[in-house]
């Protein structure tokens, strides 16, 4: 089922056309209304009119977070304040919030999307929708929120937290979907599991998880605890929220609603774009929004676009899975190792659990590179020898895939601190001191 | 006469051991044997006590990793040569030992055994006139 058929479907030629179209009418807005791009243009000794087909973006100049920061907390507006009915803010670990405002029509474009993605995953107005994403500045939870209403579903607005209340809810009131960040599904399927109460006695079956990177294991994992198909369904507070994306019933790529927010590929160190297909940065151009454009914002997702016509019938360009993010990379003892590369292979070995926490630390002048591990409660042996060799395992099939051998430690069950928002799994400790 | 054994997982940190004795201690239940194999990271509890099923829900409540084995319990004189000629037999009828403990009092020992292969262990123990005590003697010492 299309929630917009025309759109989503429409020729490459066409979509081309709309997009240029959209291109020159937020470059002009964003030149006319907002100083910030009107002094970048300028530099580059660029003008609206430069700018006449969407092939003409790459002579924008890019935006990135650190001038959302410098902005804070209202300087990228190219609204009067007067037209700004919603504020968001994405929590900053570091330094300030970056903080994005919405027009009515904003917030609109944004039900659509996310709308999109609700279709495609399968939900229809006679559906109840469990959003567990947090309400309030993170955008997850209203962005759901507005889509399930918007397609005429039933919203149960949880909010993330009070996880047993989450789940008898959901018993008793028969939810069908799930929407929440993957690891927060994750523990709620333990949750579930450690209730007695019956998986058959749930009416779920579809999640719509994001807000963070999961993998293909991270999948199977939750649609088998949860029995459940689950969904990606991509955004960032920058662009809009969630809902700049979702993957349909095929769940071989998450499709990007390119008529409202244009993406590109970008080799993060030319910062030239890559040949169609290959990996890189993914980068966005709201093409729509009023409130606060961005025009090349740098996601630092590391990522590639698809733009082969999917077997679901779309022709929207379709994302691969995000391998980790340009910023997320750590470096340890020289080697670059990306969390997710960790994750997926302690999601494909079936004696652990899918919690895990890699701890970075400096001694003696050398890095050390530990990871927490759980072991599920099956495999748990009485013989050394057996937990010895798990370890082992581990070790080297993590070292074969990072080209680092890691400190495995293995910890008791459930000691790893299971996450109601966006899961923590690194900490670096080189940065703290 | 097979005894069941609970193994838990503990990782090396202060307190860990103290936390399940107390869990069991309140629960009413009586450790009659334990040891202790550990490593940098971690350690395997094994203990015997007098209500197997209740220790596995008290420790499992409180998220323990708990595994159930089953070991034969050897209760021999407490002297000289009185364990070598039970291990001679079990050498000899092709059973290898995993792990093994014991406790001794007054004229009496005991020795838990874990072999590969328990049944033929029981067996050729038995038919050598060794005596294997079962899990409500064992409860009682």
């Amino acid at each position: 089922m299309y929630w917009n058929e025309t759109i989503e479907c429409m020729s490459r030629d066409e979509m081309r056309k709309l997009q240029s179209i959209r291109l020159r009418r937020v470059v002009e807005h964003a030149y006319h209304n907002s100083p910030f791009y009107r002094k970048k243009m300028q530099e580059m000794g660029l003008e609206p009119g430069d700018i006449q087909t969407i092939d003409d973006i790459v002579k924008l100049p890019f935006t990135v977070k650190q001038d959302l920061r410098d902005n804070y907390p209202f300087g990228l507006m190219a609204v009067p304040m007067s037209e700004i009915v919603r504020l968001h803010a994405s929590s900053g670990t570091t330094g300030k919030p970056i903080v994005v405002g919405y027009t009515r029509k904003d917030l609109g474009i944004w039900a659509e999307a996310v709308s999109r993605c609700l279709y495609a995953f399968g939900f229809n107005r006679n559906d109840l929708v469990q959003v567990s994403y947090g309400y309030g500045l993170f955008t997850g939870g209203l962005g759901l929120h507005a889509g399930v209403e918007n397609i005429g579903g039933t919203v149960i607005p949880m909010s993330s937290g009070n996880t047993q209340k989450q789940i008898q809810l959901m018993h008793d009131f028969g939810a069908k979907g799930l929407a929440c960040t993957p690891s927060y599904a994750l523990y709620l399927a333990e949750t579930i599991h450690n209730s007695g109460i019956p998986l058959e006695e749930f009416q779920l079956r579809i999640g719509a998880f994001g807000a963070e990177p999961w993998t293909e294991n991270m999948r199977k994992e939750l649609e088998e605890k949860l029995n459940i198909k689950a969904y990606d369904i991509y955004g960032l507070t920058e662009i809009s929220g969630p809902g700049v994306g979702g993957e349909c019933e095929c769940q071989n790529g998450t499709h990007l609603w390119e008529d409202h927010f244009f993406p590109e590929i970008i080799d993060p160190v030319t910062l030239q774009p890559v040949e169609p297909g290959q990996e890189g940065e993914l980068v966005f151009t709201t093409l729509t929004k009023e409130g606060m454009p961005m025009i090349r914002y740098r996601t630092r997702d590391l990522t590639h676009l698809i733009y082969d016509k999917c077997d679901c019938g779309r022709t929207a360009v379709r994302m691969g899975r995000i391998l980790g993010r340009s910023d997320d990379m750590l470096i340890i003892r020289g080697v670059n190792v990306f969390p997710s590369q960790v994750e997926s292979v302690i999601l494909e070995l079936p004696e652990f659990e899918a919690h895990y926490l890699i701890i970075v630390d400096r001694v003696n002048n050398t890095d050390t590179f530990q990871i927490q591990v759980e072991v599920r409660p099956e495999y748990y042996s009485d013989e050394m020898n057996k937990m010895l060799a798990l370890k082992k395992k581990i070790t080297n099939r993590i070292q074969s895939v990072v080209g680092l051998q890691p400190d495995i430690k293995i910890v008791e069950p459930r000691s790893i601190e299971r996450s109601m928002g966006k899961a923590k799994h690194v900490i670096d400790k080189r940065k703290l001191s | 006469m097979l005894i069941k054994q609970l193994s838990i997982f503990l990782e090396n940190k202060k307190g860990r051991f103290t936390e399940v004795a107390k869990l069991l201690g309140e629960a009413g239940i009586n450790m009659s044997a334990f040891t202790v194999s550990e490593n940098s990271d971690f350690g395997i509890l094994r203990l015997i006590v007098s209500d197997t099923d209740k220790a596995i829900q008290v420790l499992r409540e409180h998220l323990y990793a708990v595994s159930v084995a089953d070991v034969i319990c050897l209760h021999c004189p407490n002297q000289p040569g009185a364990l070598a000629k039970a291990m001679e037999i079990i050498t000899a009828a092709g059973v290898f030992v995993e792990y093994m403990y014991a406790f001794s009092e007054g004229a009496a020992a005991n020795v838990i055994i874990r072999p590969d292969n328990i049944e033929r262990c029981a067996e050729v123990l038995t038919e050598n006139k060794l005596e294997l005590i079962a899990a409500s003697e064992l409860y009682r010492l």
